[in-house]
């Protein structure tokens, strides 16, 4: 298919439609409200559903009802949102319905600012509502949005659980060409062994429950490790990370993702023209997050460090640190704010720590 | 002869939680019963609240969803929009609705979405352990209100079915009881009325039911179907409040 210039939250918009998805609730945020607003002239020429909840705690109730009848869906927020969404994400993990959630993430904490941020990594990897549970959580710039995003039901179905796309404000805002890919179309999946998706259409009879509340102690513990063997599953096989200039006798590893990884690649490419060899090792899945190649290219023999440069106060940087181990410093450059480190910024903190 | 009476398919034979004179047995059947006649439970999915009626699902026969609490209507509105077909009903308490899930009863009802809602109105918090609940009547005494509310502080009791019929967009809201044999016969009718506007795919419908909760009334169940006839009743009248057109 030819590449089409697009804005990334139309991108994702319509990657959800090629992807079979035609049920879409969400309520209005910046930076992300171009989403909804290409979905409501996209879905009823393909007779799907698009709904304007009253809020984000009641988009995240009418996804989790649709998911429970067996129904593809997708919301798109941003931080705040998510946070109220939060509640329902817990329910969702829980009750084990596949959904799709979208997270451009903007300045925080409280209303924080528009522009863009990676202040909701923890959140987003660690759970963010109550309980023991995880998001399956891939970031992403235009074109991997794209694929992530048709990508995300697939895996939502597969381990039948919510999945994010966590995004970040200039991913949402700025426009690149994009290729729809053909072969990233979910197939249906039967849904008839849980959802409410009406009794008579089942050839067992039986009725369905979509529920999270467990009064007996073995009842809960057994649902939670059911839940852990498929966050278990998912680290064993949905881990996804790119790894660059790694071939090389670098000095050091820079650890980034998303939208901050394009501009520490630009700054890698630069030192490369003096002679200065750095590598980046970019998780692209950030739950599940690539331990073991986080861990063997800190280690190899001419990395002396390791620095986590983030969009946020220092968040991805504890999981690199878990997964280094101690066998070699780990530093952190960080802004926040909306403000961007430039490759400029980049190439003179790497200088320093060589 | 055949069988002059029996148990509704609806419902299943699991003995409920619910206590000694408690009325959501009777709205339980009532829901059943209408099912049965209606032929719809095949299709048909309910939301269970958090509150009381939380472990709903352990006594009805058919599809169910157990909602976070208050959030029922928005579940329903999920459900009801992307599979139609389905016949979705909501059953919440007075704490569920009025208190935390105001916001998504008020939008769904003022979206018209069409699906039912059985509101059980006991005028206390039930399973938490007889709180205050927004139709707590003044001067009742709860556990968070121990000398009885205060309207001072607190406000008057919320009357939802007066509230949701002062929107503008059609639906059917009513107030019933099941205090006495012939307001349960009247429920019943107008359960089924509400169901059929759904079968119909006419409106949203809501039918608030006053009932009791003699364990933390503190009463007996005689004396808590005594009170709630000359304490509630006069307060929340019944009848028809508001039908489409």
């Amino acid at each position: 298919m030819a590449k089409v210039l697009m804005k990334g939250n139309e991108a994702i918009a319509e990657a959800a439609i090629r992807a079979g998805c035609l049920n879409y609730f969400a309520y209005p945020i910046t930076p992300q409200s171009e989403v909804a607003e290409y979905l409501v002239k996209r879905l009823p020429e393909e007779g799907g559903v698009f709904l304007q909840g009253e809020s984000e705690v009641a988009v995240g109730y009418m996804i989790f009802g649709a998911a429970g009848a067996g129904e593809r869906v997708m919301t798109t927020s941003s931080s705040p949102g998510i946070s109220l969404m939060s509640e329902a994400i817990s329910y969702i993990a829980a009750a084990q319905c596949p959904a799709v959630f979208v997270n451009i993430v903007r300045g925080g904490p409280g209303l924080g600012g528009i522009l863009p941020s990676q202040g909701d990594y923890f959140q987003a990897t660690k759970g963010g509502g109550h309980g023991d549970y995880h998001l399956l959580v891939a970031p992403d710039g235009v074109q991997e949005a794209v694929e992530m995003t048709m990508q995300a039901f697939t895996l939502a179905e597969k381990y039948r659980g919510p999945v994010m796309i966590l995004g970040d404000g200039l991913i949402g805002q700025m426009m690149e060409p994009v290729e729809f890919p053909d072969n990233l179309k979910t197939e249906p999946s039967n849904k008839d062994d849980w959802a409410t998706n009406g009794m008579d259409t089942r050839k067992s009879k039986k009725r369905n429950l979509v529920k999270s509340l467990f009064l007996d102690p073995t009842e809960l513990n057994n649902n939670n490790l059911a839940l852990k063997a498929k966050y278990d599953q998912m680290k064993r096989e949905e881990i996804q990370f790119e790894a660059y200039n790694t071939d090389g006798d670098y000095k050091v590893l820079i650890t980034s993702f998303g939208t901050m990884s394009r501009v520490c690649r630009t700054a890698i490419d630069l030192l490369k023209e003096e002679g200065i060899e750095v590598a980046m090792l970019r998780p692209k899945t950030v739950f599940p997050f690539p331990e073991q190649a986080v861990f063997d290219a800190a280690t190899k023999k001419s990395c002396k460090s390791v620095i986590s440069i983030e969009m946020n106060m220092g968040q991805m940087v504890e999981d690199v640190e878990r997964c280094v181990k101690g066998q070699r410093p780990v530093e952190f450059y960080g802004e926040c704010g909306g403000d961007i480190p430039s490759p400029e910024k980049i190439i003179e903190i790497i200088k320093k720590m060589i | 002869m055949g069988k002059a009476f029996s148990k509704p398919q609806a419902l299943s034979d699991t003995m409920t939680h619910y206590c000694p004179g408690c009325t959501h047995g009777i709205v339980h059947r009532l829901v059943a019963e209408v099912i049965d006649e209606l032929g719809i439970r095949g299709k048909t999915v309910g939301i269970a609240p958090v509150g009381c009626a939380v472990l709903a699902y352990n006594y009805f026969n058919f599809d169910f969803q157990e909602a976070a609490h208050g959030r029922a209507p928005a579940m329903a509105t999920g459900i009801k929009r992307v599979r139609p077909d389905l016949m979705v009903f909501t059953y919440q308490g007075d704490g569920d609705l009025a208190s935390i899930g105001l916001a998504e009863i008020i939008h769904a009802a003022n979206r018209g979405e069409k699906f039912t809602t059985i509101f059980i109105n006991n005028a206390i918090y039930g399973m938490t352990g007889g709180q205050m609940a927004p139709t707590t009547m003044p001067g009742q005494r709860a556990s968070t209100a121990p000398m009885g509310r205060d309207t001072d502080l607190t406000g008057m009791p919320i009357r939802m079915a007066n509230l949701l019929s002062q929107l503008v967009t059609p639906s059917y809201i009513t107030r019933q009881a099941v205090l006495k044999p012939q307001q349960v016969n009247k429920t019943k009718k107008a359960i089924k009325k509400a169901f059929e506007y759904q079968v119909e795919g006419k409106c949203f419908s809501l039918v608030e039911v006053i009932s009791t909760c003699p364990t933390n009334w503190g009463l007996t169940p005689l004396d808590s179907l005594k009170w709630a006839e000359e304490t509630l009743l006069p307060y929340y009248e019944l009848g028809d409040y508001k039908i489409p057109e």
